[in-house]
């Protein structure tokens, strides 16, 4: 049923409530493939509820979320059965933590944390397994040497592209980032940022990036999502978001930018 | 009168046994599934086969003859202990030969000597979740239970050869068990592994304070995991034992003075026994300690 220019991933009146707050309020987007989005707002606006709805970590009080499998069809994510779900995950998706420690196994060395989604898929050839995790990590700036050692032993930088890998080696077609470069200082925040724009380019890959730096939303996105207590309050293309904003909300966002 | 008379027969209460024995049937009928059991308080600590005994109880009846054995032996404390247990509280024959034992207890090692069908061989077993030590959450590890969802199996053993060069596990060595659920064989040396699959008797495992019991139906597939470039290998030990001479068994190191002085002899004590009893055996004479 579904064309070439319809949207990978759907999302219709998505609202979840944690007793009488409000996560989020009747959220509705769409995410075509190759498309960055970014989702900005103070803490607490929502944000990182609708990353976790979209990406099924969340089950929604109301609406739904529809995905287009790579067979084409599409199917309503939170009737997926849930070893369908789990497979999707590790396969057409992947999750960027900001915290590196939660989407990596630490004690586990960083071949083994890039492999583990190829055996999870059935790879059971040990050379080409180690073979494939050099090459990514390669791709991701992490010196082959590294291979064996664990991500306790890596610096913040390197934990994130680490990640990075670990997701990408199944080719992903959606990728969700949750403040990936939180807490990295400017220049290693410049190179991860480098690299998520190649990985975009180079493997038409979608995402959904939460972040409250509206400089990593400008250079990475293609399209804004500004939340506000639960509510998207304005979206558009990314330069037209942040260069003329409508909303009172967005105008105080955009100029409360530091400029150095 | 007998000791046995004071107690109910094999120690526990009918009812806990009746429970136990469900279990038991449960775990049959899944192969390498972990049934969860609630399981009793036994006159012994956890980590000496709490979990072991009380499966051993609920199987025995009147006419069985029961050996146990801790890392092979017959004749170490756990053993010695647990069937005089059994002696006392159920009354019944005990053995220490593999051939005549119809219920057999073991810590640790799988006999040397063939099992054959109507035996039953019970497993204590400390820590019952393969997957455990890469996945702290039980929550977690159950759902990938029920999904089959292994990757992270393997990703321990990718590590071992990441580290080691080679499958450095060699015991509590992990197996798919009938195609479908992944499963810890206790610590018994991997060198057992093979001897798990297509067993002609029926294989139950009892994790005491884990409260998990487990089993393999005779006849049941049995594979340890491995990859295609790195295959399962079985111990092999480029000696024989020292006190019979057999080869191809699984040996222990047995220190014989405080000048680093160790013989190499059967951990299956009766195995080795039996070698050196009967008169083809042609054992060799036994050889002064190596220095």
């Amino acid at each position: 049923m579904s064309t070439p220019d319809a949207p990978l991933l759907v999302a219709e009146g998505l609202s979840k409530r944690y007793g009488q707050r409000i996560g989020c309020a009747d959220v509705s987007l769409g995410i075509h493939e190759g498309e960055v989005v970014a989702v900005v707002g103070e803490s607490g606006s929502g944000k990182s509820t609708l990353l976790g709805l979209l990406s099924t970590q969340l089950l929604p009080d109301a609406g739904n979320v529809r995905y287009r499998m790579r067979s084409g069809d599409e199917r309503n994510l939170f009737a997926l059965g849930e070893a369908e779900r789990r497979f999707l995950l590790r396969t057409d998706w992947g999750f960027v933590h900001q915290d590196a420690r939660l989407g990596l196994r630490m004690g586990v060395s960083a071949g083994g944390n890039v492999g583990e989604r190829l055996m999870a898929v059935g790879w059971r050839h040990y050379g080409r397994i180690r073979a494939e995790a050099e090459n990514w990590l390669e791709r991701v700036e992490i010196a082959r040497e590294r291979i064996d050692d664990c991500p306790s032993a890596f610096s913040g930088g390197m934990r994130q592209r680490l990640q990075i890998a670990k997701n990408m080696v199944t080719r992903p077609r959606l990728i969700f980032m949750d403040e990936p470069t939180g807490g990295l200082d400017v220049s290693v925040q410049a190179r991860l940022l480098d690299l998520i724009r190649s990985f975009v380019g180079d493997y038409g890959l979608a995402a959904v990036i939460v972040t409250h730096d509206l400089a990593v939303a400008r250079l990475l996105s293609h399209r804004i999502i500004v939340m506000r207590h639960g509510r998207v309050i304005e979206t558009g293309l990314t330069d037209q978001v942040l260069d003329d904003p409508r909303e009172p909300y967005t105008q105080l966002l955009v100029a409360s930018v530091l400029q150095v | 009168m007998s000791d046995a008379a004071h107690y109910n027969f094999a120690y526990l209460d009918e009812q806990t046994k009746r429970m136990i024995r469900r279990a038991l049937l449960k775990a049959v009928a899944i192969p390498g599934y972990q049934v969860p059991f609630a399981s009793r308080e036994m006159p012994m600590p956890y980590g000496w086969g709490t979990g072991g005994v009380q499966v051993t109880a609920s199987v025995l009846g009147p006419d069985d003859i029961l050996k146990v054995i801790d890392q092979g032996a017959d004749d170490t404390t756990n053993a010695v202990s647990i069937r005089k247990f059994f002696e006392r509280t159920a009354g019944i024959a005990t053995t220490t030969h593999t051939r005549d034992a119809t219920v057999i207890q073991t810590r640790h090692r799988i006999p040397e000597a063939p099992l054959k069908e109507g035996q039953i061989l019970v497993y204590q077993v400390p820590i019952p979740e393969p997957l455990r030590f890469l996945e702290p959450r039980e929550t977690e590890t159950r759902r990938q239970h029920a999904l089959e969802d292994y990757g992270l199996m393997h990703v321990k053993l990718y590590e071992d050869i990441a580290r080691h060069g080679h499958i450095a596990t060699t015991y509590a060595y992990p197996v798919k068990v009938d195609d479908r659920y992944i499963m810890d064989p206790s610590p018994t040396p991997k060198f057992d592994n093979p001897k798990m699959d297509m067993c002609p008797a029926l294989q139950l495992f009892g994790a005491g304070r884990e409260k998990r019991i487990y089993a393999l139906p005779p006849y049941t597939k049995v594979v340890s995991l491995d990859f295609e470039d790195h295959p399962f290998e079985r111990t092999k030990f480029d000696r024989g034992c020292e006190l019979c001479g057999a080869e191809g068994i699984y040996l222990d190191e047995v220190v014989t003075d405080d000048r680093g002085g160790c013989m190499y002899v059967c951990s299956d004590t009766d195995y080795c026994e039996g070698r050196r009893a009967a008169p083809h055996a042609a054992a060799p004479p036994i050889r002064e300690a190596r220095r």
